[in-house]
């Protein structure tokens, strides 16, 4: 019996060794990304075998990175999480020799505040924040955050289901950063969230739905990240896309590679397949986030030059502002008033 | 996923000690009777359960005991009972105009009641809907009767999951049912972002495991007994209340566990069907998990979450004590 009992151990436990004997490069991306056949030509052109994974939020992608060390070789965090995981210390730095591609990312994105020089970092894609709105629905002008809480819209507006976004746009309708630690600022925002909340003007807190239910005509205005908004615009002409005047978040997502990945070179490839002109194309192309790649730009032409939603103005963009990262210190007070927000009936 | 192995070396002991009298156990069955036992055969089920149920269980307890660092510690039992007791103690340190904020954080004790009425609710929805149905299907008179046990069936061949979804393009404001309304010349109505929709979606889910065990015991009660009642001097209803009711307890009982446990602790449906306008516990634990990172917070209110199961399934124990109906534990 005690050998039958150890023979049953030791074959739980090669399991996973059995499992890797291909040359693999393991991909933690968001959920609606990337072009997936993107991946299909990655694995026949190097014979690497893409494990693509996804996650909805960044909190969730951090989260896991942490407690599986060694489980992803690259990942996708916005701004702000590059600037946690740098100090955490959990990247490494690129190796900019095997990555010659590098040289297609525009020049204004490549130092940007959270990483300097791009040392752990390349931008993968880029956009705003803003709402998404139905103009069957919405007759006047959208211009300022403060729509989202006209009671004329009961019932009729889909909020982003993550914290940093919800109460980043409340804080700005206040007139504060997004950034703020004030915590007067905070507790008001969260009041101004309840009160929106109770009058029934939420409709659903929700994230990678909205898109296909704007599309449908389920609500009239929704919190929604621009590259969604270009996909639902795209499905649906009726829709439109503004960002308000007291403005709002402008992000990357950045490309890294954790410290300790355990398929660096592998890492660094696909990097650099990624910041291939044609591949940057399909992928933007794919999801309508504004591209950082000017090979690709360069491909896709007046249709994407001409693109209000991809290309904010100048006086637009300086509106806006990147999240900075909020510490471990002070996260439970945005995490215990989001709860509270959520809470509420 | 991959479970964090950088545990402290009593939690690896005591995992081995466990591993260890798991061993022993078989072991001594094997000796006392001088040849195999046939709860031998059981061994591969335990060495399964003791993986994926007694580890992971021993890990929930470490973690809910535990603080980031791994030095034992109550706090995160506190923050059942105050949901902004770590914001509090920072307010506290910012000087008086942010202590002004202090208040104590209602958002799981309230969640918490919130999952129990609602799962409250679900199985007692499920028990008078699902006690009829099986009446109907277990009665051999009935034609239908073995047609409605496959009607039943089918939808569980589905994920739950795809069948939620379903639900969503059914009650959506611009979803089927709407839309027919509209064509009949009526106004749409909101059936969907509320409590009443994710009431529904849970009944929907739970109804089969109300259904089946209730059928399966009535399916087996001699229709003898009924006979012999009525032979007896009862009327119908008297034969129900006083013979086939009585008889079908055991099967009620199971039914009601195997309802109330997974709607406590349902999730996804609230965020599906109710637009994550109200959460339920299991949200809430998902959320401390994956969206704050905070395990151990989120492993003390699973741990909560579990002995309240274990409390609810004595009490339905003391109800049906020869676990006639196969209730657990």
């Amino acid at each position: 019996m005690k050998k039958l009992l150890c023979i049953l151990v030791t074959l739980v436990l090669m399991l996973p060794v059995c499992a890797s004997a291909q040359e693999v490069v393991n991909v933690f991306n968001w959920e609606d990304y990337i072009d997936e056949s993107v991946l299909i030509q990655f694995e026949q052109e190097t014979g690497i075998h893409v494990n693509y994974m996804r996650f909805t939020t960044n909190e969730d992608m951090i989260v896991q990175v942490e407690a599986n060390p060694g489980a992803f070789d690259v990942c996708f965090p916005s701004d702000y999480i590059v600037e946690r995981m740098l100090s955490k210390d959990m990247l490494a730095e690129i190796d900019y020799d095997k990555v010659p591609n590098a040289q297609y990312i525009l020049e204004n994105l490549r130092s940007p505040d959270y990483d300097p020089n791009n040392v752990h970092s390349l931008p993968y894609m880029w956009g705003t924040v803003g709402i998404l709105y139905n103009t069957t629905m919405v007759e006047e002008p959208v211009n300022s955050w403060g729509i989202l809480w006209d009671s004329k819209y009961k019932s009729n507006v889909f909020m982003l289901d993550s914290f940093r976004d919800s109460m980043g746009v409340t804080l700005k309708y206040l007139g504060h950063s997004m950034n703020t630690r004030d915590i007067i600022a905070l507790e008001s925002c969260k009041d101004k969230l309840i009160e929106q909340k109770k009058n029934g003007i939420v409709k659903a807190y929700q994230v990678d739905e909205t898109k296909d239910k704007m599309v449908a005509g389920e609500a009239a205005l929704a919190v929604m990240w621009s590259g969604d908004a270009q996909y639902a615009i795209d499905l649906n002409p009726d829709l439109a896309y503004s960002i308000p005047s007291e403005g709002s978040n402008i992000w990357i997502d950045a490309m890294v590679i954790p410290r300790n990945a355990q398929n660096m070179d592998n890492a660094l490839k696909f990097i650099d397949f990624l910041c291939r002109p044609d591949i940057a194309q399909k992928n933007c192309e794919a999801i309508w986030y504004s591209s950082p790649n000017s090979g690709a730009i360069e491909l896709m032409g007046e249709e994407y030059t001409e693109n209000p939603v991809m290309n904010p103005t100048d006086e637009e963009v300086a509106r806006c502002e990147f999240f900075h990262d909020i510490d471990e210190t002070f996260m439970p007070v945005y995490t215990a008033l989001w709860q509270e927000v959520k809470n509420a009936k | 996923m991959r479970v964090d192995m950088s545990l402290p070396w009593w939690a690896w002991a005591l995992m081995g000690v466990g591993l260890a009298l798991f061993a022993a156990m078989v072991v001594l069955s094997v000796r006392r009777n001088h040849g195999v036992k046939r709860s031998l055969f059981a061994a591969p089920y335990s060495l399964w359960m003791i993986l994926f149920t007694i580890v992971p269980v021993i890990l929930i307890a470490y973690y809910a005991f535990t603080d980031a660092s791994g030095a034992f510690t109550l706090d995160n039992f506190r923050h059942f009972f105050d949901s902004n007791y770590s914001k509090n103690q920072l307010y506290a340190s910012l000087g008086p105009e942010a202590a002004a904020f202090i208040t104590r954080g209602t958002v799981n004790v309230d969640t918490l009641v919130y999952s129990l009425w609602m799962a409250f609710l679900c199985t007692g929805i499920c028990l008078l809907m699902g006690y009829p149905a099986a009446l109907f299907m277990a009665d051999r008179h009935m034609k239908l009767g073995p047609s409605l046990v496959v009607l039943f069936i089918i939808p569980m061949w589905m994920n739950f999951l795809l069948r939620t979804i379903a639900w969503m393009s059914l009650l959506e404001d611009q979803g089927l049912i709407n839309q027919f309304l509209r064509w009949l010349g009526f106004d749409g109505v909101q059936l969907m972002y509320n409590s009443g929709a994710v009431l529904l979606g849970m009944v929907y889910n739970y109804l089969p495991f109300m259904v089946f065990p209730i059928y399966t015991v009535l399916s087996k009660q001699d229709p003898k007994l009924g006979e012999a009642a009525q032979d007896l001097g009862c009327n119908e209803i008297r034969t129900f209340t006083r013979v086939t009711l009585p008889l079908s307890l055991p099967g009620v009982i199971s039914g009601i566990t195997m309802v109330f446990m997974p709607s406590v602790t349902t999730f996804f449906i609230p965020r599906m069907l109710g637009g994550g306008n109200s959460m339920m516990f299991g949200d809430l634990i998902e959320s401390k998990f994956l969206t704050e990172g905070s395990w151990n917070v989120g492993s003390a209110l699973s741990l909560i979450m579990m002995l309240l199961i274990l409390l609810s399934l004595s009490i339905l124990r003391k109800a049906d004590p020869n676990g006639e109906g196969g209730g657990m534990v």
